[in-house]
């Protein structure tokens, strides 16, 4: 019997790096809570967003295998990406600096 | 000539990831419209929002953190254990991942008629005599915990669907990109809530 299937490409990522990813989030989880005790000010945003954004990273690259994908799978996500910051910018437009 | 024509089946994994992927991207667009909302007000009544949400718990939101992203990691290493032909744990794995979206859902239910037995809920007398920005504050925590809490309890069928695929073979480890797209859909949740968190309970 031949093999009629597509053959896979998919990346196996062993238990040991989904578990130092994992700790990672939880230590990130840590700091912005941490950051958050502390009155920062104007940066209680940006620095709750910036780890946010690095929790997200780490979901999307290893969790969602994202790193291990054709191109054409970051392309999508850094449009859709792009295109919900351009919303959020344009939006902006009309209350802040006005 | 049945038969090699029903062995032949034609199937495109890339081309079944891709299509969850794009599906993940209307999700990210629904969420974002929210997220867009709730910056212009928090923009607009940046000291009504940090007052509002001393209401919150943070200790409640911090310990749903940790089991969405605990539950993430269960679902990611289901993936691997399937791969290597580890029926049984993989369905372990899955079912750990249930118990723990039930946690969170409970722990919501609890965090919910909290705030509903203090008299906050949308169109309370308590909550109407409230400044304009903590009225927002409440409906969007309302409308957006409440979507996301949604996809859990999607998520949670998704999931459990996935499982008894593994039971019936549907899913084994020459195919097993159904339980990769249930799983691209609970990280989509859970990043959502990366998100929810600290722009709801670490802003006080």
């Amino acid at each position: 019997m031949s093999q009629p299937e597509e053959q896979h490409t998919q990346h196996s990522i062993s238990y040991g790096r989904y578990i130092l990813i994992w700790l990672g989030l939880l230590a990130f989880t840590g700091i912005t809570v941490t950051l958050a005790g502390i009155d920062l000010g104007r940066w209680v945003i940006i620095t709750s967003l910036v780890i946010a954004s690095v929790k997200s990273l780490l979901v999307l690259n290893i969790f969602m295998h994202l790193k291990f994908e054709d191109k054409m799978f970051k392309i999508f996500a850094l449009v859709a990406v792009a295109t919900l910051t351009i919303f959020i910018t344009l939006t902006f437009f009309d209350y802040a600096f006005y | 000539m049945t038969t090699a024509a029903a062995t032949h089946t034609h199937r495109d994994d890339v081309g079944s990831r891709m299509g969850m992927w794009l599906f993940l991207f209307t999700e990210l667009i629904l969420f974002g419209g929210l997220f867009i909302v709730y910056a212009v007000y928090r923009f607009k009544f940046p000291e009504q929002f940090q007052l509002a949400a001393r209401e919150l718990d943070t200790l409640v939101g911090t310990v749903n953190t940790i089991i969405l992203l605990t539950s993430s990691l269960t679902v990611a290493m289901s993936i691997t254990a399937i791969q290597q032909g580890k029926k049984h744990l993989s369905m372990m794995l899955i079912g750990i991942t249930i118990i723990f979206a039930l946690a969170f859902l409970v722990n919501k239910y609890f965090e919910w008629s909290h705030k509903i037995s203090i008299g906050i809920y949308p169109q309370s007398p308590e909550l109407l005599n409230k400044p304009p920005g903590e009225i927002l504050y409440f409906g969007l925590y309302y409308v957006m915990t409440g979507l996301h809490a949604l996809h859990v309890i999607i998520g949670m069928v998704v999931l459990a669907f996935s499982m008894v695929f593994i039971a019936t073979g549907k899913i084994n480890q020459q195919s097993y990109v159904k339980l990769e797209a249930g799983g691209l859909y609970w990280h989509l949740v859970d990043i959502i809530w990366i998100f929810l968190f600290p722009l709801f309970y670490l802003i006080s």
